[in-house]
């Protein structure tokens, strides 16, 4: 069956007629027929290889802020940008800024052939599952790019953005748009009183489930021939802006508002060809006991950690990188097991053009975190794993210690004192252990030095 | 239905416990294959179902129930299966016309009209007791922390138990089978005064947990089966097992620590 993104091109593979439910060609959308799912793109290609091919449709991407948001911003306007460049609708809601300013800052999309093919060999080239399955005979065509790069922009899936410029107006008005922003809106109405919720959120609620039923995104109408997807984005939720004190206050007044509102709107995207990108500002909610429940009423949950301002920022291990990606949650939907990639030391940066999610060599970040007592260091695998399993590597910790100790011992065997025909004098000698450099005997920094 | 988690059980589905209240615990892993075993284990034995699922889509469970071999819609379609979607009815609930006076919406102490769960209660009552032709009853809740998160103190909580408890394992003679996360250091005292409550109380504490060692491709997590003996006759002790897991598309594969296929 060709692929509902058409990218590819025709295989011999014969669909059988009434094998199952045929999904629905939604521009911008990819079928993940393992799971009965459709996935969208959430702007970054590197991010989809992380959540499993993609976002899928009718769950929640939960983005928890680095300590001054920039970074996750860039995450929610790619989100948003994608969803332009597929024609899909858009549904943004912000207490922060107004989101006909959120739209203004739109990252361009690369639509030059050529240039998305270099990055997406540069993207392809990093990812570390093709070792694997290296080509012996087609050795040449080991580095082509995984993603097929076709001439029409709305049937590929995942596209470059280029975050110098903007996305131009005309391009932005060529799909529908709602907006929410909190200080236009009305008060609230009389019946959401017994809603037992903040009333910002409750608001919110109310605007998601009028566009969704009045646009027929819950398929109520039948009429309508030509579907298409809502991605919503909500900017900084649960911050102080939206009359919650989550963030501000170790005991909020009113605790559940959020995790009320997060099961609120998982039941409506449920039901709706909708996906969400939530940004919330995990790092300033000091009840921690509210973020896990936070955790657990979303589906995909992916943490921002900015190297800005805190030591790892001079550390050389990651001066090409500007911070560090967690992968809290992975959604295990419609199937036992769930597609998580194997890496899960990921760290992202900001280029002058692009913004990526890359594998770091895990040994480095292992030595830092300080996990294996440093005797057991030779146990170390190149990827996580428990203990029992496979085949032992040698790390590069103790390939660069063995070679350290064999220079060192060379230098002992060439600059080591004269031996003296004394009792005394042998003790000494193999008691002390010292370095000759520039004529003077120095101590070697760290070893034991019994001195007769 | 996984084959090799009821060797390990010690359960068949041709004879069905009957008053057991079994206790599917999670730690940093996901524990919903749980579930799904026990959802089509219970309805191969031909027990009737009444599964309340807070956190999911009916079409998600329909959809892993195929690949263990149950037909969800079928068995809902001829009354062995009263499934609540909490989602729905929240938002019916949310965002619906008023109520009929003799059907109350399940969950709704989230308008908060009524503190405890009374209603839920009522709605497990009502559809286990018209038993039918099948046999004994059974109640599956899917993830009870959903409830706190929800708004309800976790004295309701544990009183919801406790009425199902009396009503359906004492009265009906059948069985519940309830969903909780936990954490080891978690922050949540109110999840955890309820997951340690319902541990004294249970007859059977399945507990997945996550490695100590972070990701493994093929060893998925860990599994410790509980057997509460001391429950029922006090000079007993508990009979603990564990066992390490790994899931596949249809299967659940389990075996002692360390003896993973990987590292055979």
């Amino acid at each position: 069956m060709a692929a509902a993104g058409g990218a590819r091109g025709r295989t011999s593979f014969q669909r059988r007629p009434g094998a199952g439910p045929r999904p629905p060609a939604l521009p911008g959308t990819r079928p993940a027929l393992r799971r009965g799912q459709l996935l969208l793109s959430s702007g970054l290609p590197s991010l989809d290889c992380v959540l499993g091919g993609g976002v899928a449709v009718g769950t929640l991407l939960l983005i928890e802020e680095d300590k001054y948001g920039l970074y996750s911003n860039l995450l929610f306007k790619y989100f948003l940008a994608e969803g332009i460049v597929c024609g899909h609708e858009l549904f943004v809601a912000s207490a922060k800024e107004h989101p006909d300013n959120i739209l203004k800052e739109l990252p361009a999309p690369l639509l030059d052939d050529s240039h998305g093919k270099e990055l997406g060999d540069e993207a392809a080239a990093v990812k570390s599952e093709d070792l694997q399955d290296s080509m012996k005979i087609a050795w040449r065509y080991q580095n082509l790019p995984k993603m097929e790069v076709s001439p029409t922009m709305h049937t590929k899936f995942g596209h470059y953005y280029d975050i110098s410029k903007k996305m131009s107006p005309e391009l932005c008005q060529s799909v529908k748009f709602h907006s929410f922003y909190l200080h236009e809106e009305l008060p609230f109405e009389p019946k959401m009183k017994t809603w037992n919720m903040n009333s910002g959120y409750a608001r919110l609620l109310q605007s998601i489930q009028r566009i969704i039923s009045q646009e027929g995104f819950d398929g109520s109408d039948p009429q309508q021939k030509q579907r298409n997807v809502l991605r919503i984005g909500i900017q900084s939720l649960g911050s102080i802006l939206w009359g919650d004190d989550v963030c501000c206050s170790d005991t909020p007044e009113d605790p559940q508002s959020l995790t009320k509102f997060l099961y609120v709107l998982r039941g409506l995207l449920r039901k709706s060809l909708s996906a969400c990108i939530i940004t919330i500002p995990a790092h300033l909610i000091q009840n921690k006991a509210i973020m896990e429940r936070v955790t657990n009423l979303s589906d995909m949950v992916v943490g921002l950690e900015s190297f800005i301002g805190s030591e790892r920022e001079t550390n050389p291990l990651y001066k090409d990188y500007h911070g560090l990606v967690h992968v809290h949650q992975i959604p295990q939907l419609n199937s036992l097991i769930c597609d998580v990639s194997d890496t899960k030391d990921l760290a992202f940066r900001l280029k002058r053009k692009q913004f990526t999610i890359e594998w770091v060599q895990d040994n480095y970040l292992r030595q830092e975190r300080n996990i294996y007592p440093p005797g057991f260091s030779y146990l170390l695998k190149q990827k996580d794993s428990a203990w029992g399993e496979g085949s032992l590597q040698h790390s590069t910790f103790l390939m660069s210690f063995l070679a350290k100790a064999a220079a060192f011992a060379s230098r002992l065997v060439r600059h080591s004192e004269p031996r003296e025909q004394t009792g005394s004098g042998r003790i000494r000698q193999t008691a002390e252990l010292r370095m000759w450099r520039h004529g003077h005997r120095q101590e070697a920094p760290g070893l034991l030095v019994i001195s007769a | 239905m996984l084959a090799e988690l009821n060797e390990l059980l010690g359960a068949a589905p041709e004879r069905p416990d009957a008053g057991k209240f079994t206790l599917l615990r999670d730690t940093q892993t996901d524990g919903s294959f749980l579930v799904h075993h026990f959802l089509s284990f219970y309805l191969r034995a031909g027990c009737k179902v009444c599964f309340v699922a807070l956190l999911q889509s009916f079409s998600h469970y329909n959809i892993v129930a195929q690949k263990l071999g149950v037909n969800l819609a079928a068995a809902k379609e001829q009354g062995q299966l009263v499934f609540l979607e909490g989602l729905q009815s929240c938002l019916d609930l949310l965002f619906g016309e008023e109520e009929q006076p003799g059907q109350p919406n399940p969950l709704q102490f989230l308008s908060g009209s009524s503190p405890d769960l009374r209603a839920l209660f009522d709605f497990v009552r009502v559809s286990l007791s018209a038993a039918g032709s099948w046999k004994g009853p059974v109640l599956l809740v899917d993830d009870l922390s959903v409830l706190l998160s929800l708004g309800a103190a976790p004295v309701a909580v544990l009183d919801f138990i406790h009425y199902c408890r009396v009503c359906v394992c004492c009265q009906l003679k059948g069985n519940i089978v309830v969903l909780v996360h936990s954490n080891e250091d978690s922050e949540d005292e109110e999840n955890e005064l309820v997951v340690n409550s319902l541990c004294h109380h249970s007859d059977l504490i399945l507990w997945a947990e996550g490695l100590a060692t972070g990701f493994c491709k093929d060893v998925h997590g860990q599994i410790k089966i509980i057997k509460r003996l001391s429950l029922r006759r006090a000079a007993e002790q508990d009979v603990v097992q564990i066992y390490q897991y790994k899931i596949q598309d249809r299967n659940v594969s389990f075996f002692a620590r360390g003896l993973s296929a990987a590292v055979l």
